[in-house]
């Protein structure tokens, strides 16, 4: 196993989150593709964690795990209120805040 | 070998006595209880005060009841302590990076100075607030003269505002809620006067600042009431980032020299370094400038204290507390809390001017000033109290610390006794403007009258009242009387005595207005004033005790009237003298500075006694009513003019005091010829000013401002525009957008990073 097996993983997926979160127009699809992006960051920390014999890569991912939880609870009741007061949640047509 | 043998010895290791301790009395270690229990009773009160049967205003004076003793049985501790302890004290250790040949010097003979023979100990009680990065932060109290000393002030004050509201603002209708955070404020001040470490005292200074809001803001539905609040937090939020950065620049600077730390926040070792002269004179200067920000800010120093007469929108108790013993007094309190960083860094001793004791005897002047323009009774008070926290950090600044503690003790209890008093004779009148709605209330509000009286005497500085003996002693720590012999003092600070000097004469005068205004002539208002009632008047008496004898508790050394055990019992038990605090000197008191300044106090009295009391009641008789002014005098006539110009706010003052000095000051068959003159050259010279600066202004209006001004503003307005017009379609509202555009910046630096290195 060579580190840049696990690098270009996480370049891949990273690169499916990027595609996801610019290109889908379903919030919750959005969400999920955020959710990619994390995690190909956490396979980076896993990865350099594993092969550089230091524990602070490990125990960092916990803490992005925790905390994307967290931001996927915020952002689903963020989702579930723009539906009910726009009954849709594509983001190209939510565009309130256009200068 | 040698060589390294010998930079070790020179930069070695110093051991520095701290004057703190760990033991002493269980009421000294243990007084975190004081701030604790208001704390609770805040919780308890805002959640089931509403079902207490006297909507929790019970708990509240209770608790603060019981605060009170706890306070006098600490102070109580503290005399025995401050003598009696010399149990084990905690030294530091401390490298001295950069000796200069005589730090380890100034630390040992540490603690052997000033006026007072034997050193006393703080007592010290900490426990681990939190750990971060190897870092930790502790949390405690620091008992000493100083801290023990507002305890008392504040758990008093509070306790007097607390029984003086139930009936003030009985039938209000967030009185649960009143009580609740004047809970809470009383809290977050004695958490503050007891804090150990700068990050703690940082901490209950925004709480201050939080409870304030709420409280000035008490009647928001009103709109003026909501300004006030917001003016009076973000004014003070102004200051805080100097606090903020201040405690940072003294974090790092102690850590510098500590040999095993990142750095430090305690209060005591902070100072005990800046004391022996190991924290670099630049970073002392750099924080000290911070500091004096927060100071300007929350006590309302010149040019930060705009918000101070406006937070007397909130109700009237609150007023009382926040001018007498909790928020105000803060940043007094935490300059004398890290004197030893201010006395080094703006170098007070021996020197005749510096940056603390300017502002502080500017604002002096500038508050007494504008206090003669007021209609309002609570903003005379208002600006009486600028002008006396001028004069407190004005005592600071010329390093009379003691005298600067001292008159902040008798300040608070004549102070809320004005407030206390002006907000009874407002709620019997329902107004506070003392042109229209007060006057002649000596005949029926007289527990009133008395208290307010006393109050003013105190607060003006007539011997033997509170405020003689604390005003006088900030006037002799000057240092700048010589006449017959100087007093010493750490330096010659002439210009604050003059400051100081004229100040006395301001404050006498335009109490005698307030005074006048308020209770002499005919009733001015509607309806029926009646005295107060006894849970108003009761607390009034005590504080215009307080006012009266106050002042006794430091007589001058030296004053042959005391017997020797009454002389200097104050500075002896609040002033420490410990390694966290800088040695001072004292100066000595003379008789010839105390008569001078008696007789400045009573010129004051006598000039606006007589504008008011002979020259305003005998037009008020021709006149058929009651005046509140001399319908020719030089006051009436200017009012279009006064809109808007500060220089004509000044003008104002100018005319009482023209009228008040040059005609007062020349009794007798002089005095019309004197009033002729004020009439006829110096209101034709102010005339002349007045007419000059209009037609200057409109010059400047019609060539300066319509063209440059106005053209560079309407230039930059359209350039804005047209960038704006451009910029505006990236503002699609589309967060994908805004998206890819993150993405694309972040896509370009990393193809930068990847070609830089």
């Amino acid at each position: 196993m060579f580190l840049n097996q696990f690098l270009l993983l996480s370049a891949a997926l990273f690169a499916i989150g990027v595609y996801g979160v610019l290109a889908r127009r379903n919030g919750v699809l959005v969400l999920m593709s955020i959710e990619l992006i994390l995690n190909a960051v956490n396979i980076n920390l896993v990865a350099f964690a594993a092969f550089g014999n230091s524990l602070a890569g490990e125990v960092f991912t916990l803490f992005v795990i925790a905390i994307a939880a967290a931001e996927v609870g915020v952002g689903l009741a963020m989702v579930l209120l723009l539906y009910r007061n726009s009954r849709n949640i594509d983001l190209s047509r939510i565009d309130l805040m256009r200068g | 070998m040698v060589t390294d043998l010998l930079v070790l010895a020179a930069g070695g290791a110093v051991d520095l006595p701290l004057g703190i301790t760990e033991g002493g009395n269980w009421f000294l270690r243990n007084a975190w209880l004081i701030p604790l229990l208001p704390a609770l009773s805040f919780v308890v009160i805002l959640f089931f005060g509403k079902r207490m049967p006297r909507g929790g205003s019970e708990l509240g004076i209770a608790v603060l009841g019981i605060a009170f003793v706890l306070a006098l049985l600490t102070g109580a501790a503290w005399i025995g302590h401050r003598d009696n302890y010399h149990g084990d004290e905690i030294h530091r250790a401390v490298v001295v990076v950069d000796d200069g040949g005589h730090s380890g010097a100034d630390a040992a003979d540490h603690g052997s100075g000033g006026g007072h023979a034997e050193q006393s100990l703080a007592v010290v009680n900490t426990v681990t607030w939190f750990q971060a990065g190897g870092v930790e932060f502790s949390v405690g109290t620091l008992v000493d003269g100083p801290a023990v000393m507002m305890l008392i002030v504040v758990t008093l004050v509070s306790l007097l505002v607390h029984v003086y509201s139930t009936e003030y603002i009985q039938d209000d209708r967030r009185y649960t809620h009143f009580f609740a955070f004047l809970s809470l404020f009383s809290a977050s001040m004695l958490m503050l006067v007891i804090s150990e470490n700068t990050l703690q005292l940082l901490t209950s200074w925004e709480l201050v600042g939080v409870c304030s809001f709420v409280l000035i803001g008490h009647w928001w539905e009103e709109k003026p009431n909501s300004d006030a609040a917001l003016k009076a937090f973000l004014t003070n939020r102004v200051g805080d980032m100097g606090l903020i950065v201040g405690v940072s620049i003294l974090f790092f600077s102690v850590g510098s020299v500590l040999p095993d730390r990142f750095g430090s926040f305690s209060i005591a070792e902070t100072n005990a370094l800046a004391s022996a002269g190991m924290l670099p004179q630049t970073a002392l200067l750099v924080a000290a400038c911070c500091l004096m920000a927060a100071v300007m800010s929350k006590s309302g120093q010149f040019f930060l204290h705009t918000w101070l007469p406006d937070a007397m929108a909130g109700p009237t108790p609150v007023s009382a507390l926040i001018h007498a013993a909790t928020m105000v007094v803060a940043g007094v309190y935490m300059i004398a809390r890290l004197y030893g960083v201010f006395f080094e860094g703006l170098s007070i001793g021996g020197s005749s001017i510096n940056l603390m004791a300017v502002i502080g005897g500017i604002t002096t002047l500038v508050g007494a000033c504008l206090a003669f323009v007021q209609r309002d009774i609570k903003k005379v008070l208002a600006y009486s109290t600028i002008s006396q926290l001028g004069y407190m950090v004005m005592a600071l600044g010329v390093g009379a610390w003691t005298a600067a503690m001292f008159h902040l003790f008798t300040h608070a209890f004549f102070k809320a006794c004005l407030f206390l008093g002006s907000g009874s004779a407002a709620h019997a009148v329902h107004g506070f403007d003392m042109k229209s709605d007060m006057g002649g209330l000596r005949k029926v509000m007289p527990h009133t009258y008395r208290t307010f009286v006393i109050a003013s005497i105190a607060l003006a500085g007539l011997p033997p009242f509170a405020g003689f003996w604390s005003k006088d002693e900030i006037l002799v720590g000057t240092g700048g009387w010589g006449l017959f012999g100087g007093t010493g003092g750490n330096g010659a600070y002439t210009l604050m005595l003059v400051m100081g000097m004229v100040t006395a004469a301001l404050t006498a005068a335009y109490m005698t207005r307030c005074v006048y205004l308020t209770f002499f002539g005919e009733f001015r208002g509607h309806g029926e004033p009646h005295e107060s009632g006894r849970r108003i008047t009761v607390p009034l008496w005590i504080l215009a005790g307080l006012a009266v004898g106050a002042g006794l508790l430091n007589m001058p050394s030296g004053f042959q009237l005391a017997p020797g055990s009454m002389q200097e019992r104050f500075g002896h038990v609040v002033e420490p003298v410990a390694g966290y605090f800088p040695v001072i000197s004292h100066a000595g008191p003379s008789w010839s500075l105390a008569i001078a300044s008696t007789l400045v106090v009573l010129t004051g009295f006598a000039v606006a006694g007589w504008y008011y009391f002979v020259r305003v009641e005998a037009a008020s008789a021709a006149a058929g009513r009651s005046l509140t002014e001399l319908p020719d005098g030089p006051t009436s006539r200017y009012a279009l003019a006064r809109m808007g110009h500060t220089f004509l706010v000044n003008k104002y003052y100018l005319d009482h005091l023209y009228t008040g000095i040059v005609a007062g000051g020349t009794k007798g068959p002089v005095a019309a010829a004197a009033y002729r003159f004020d009439q006829r050259v110096i209101d034709r010279g102010v005339d002349l000013v007045g007419e000059t600066a209009v037609s200057a202004g409109r010059a400047v209006y019609d060539k300066v401002d319509q063209m440059v001004v106005d053209g560079v503003v309407n230039a930059s307005g359209r350039v804005a525009l047209d960038t704006g017009g451009k910029l505006r379609k990236i503002q699609s509202g589309r967060i994908q957008d805004y998206a890819a555009i993150l993405f694309a910046a972040a896509t370009v630096l990393a193809g930068i990073l990847i070609v830089i290195v």
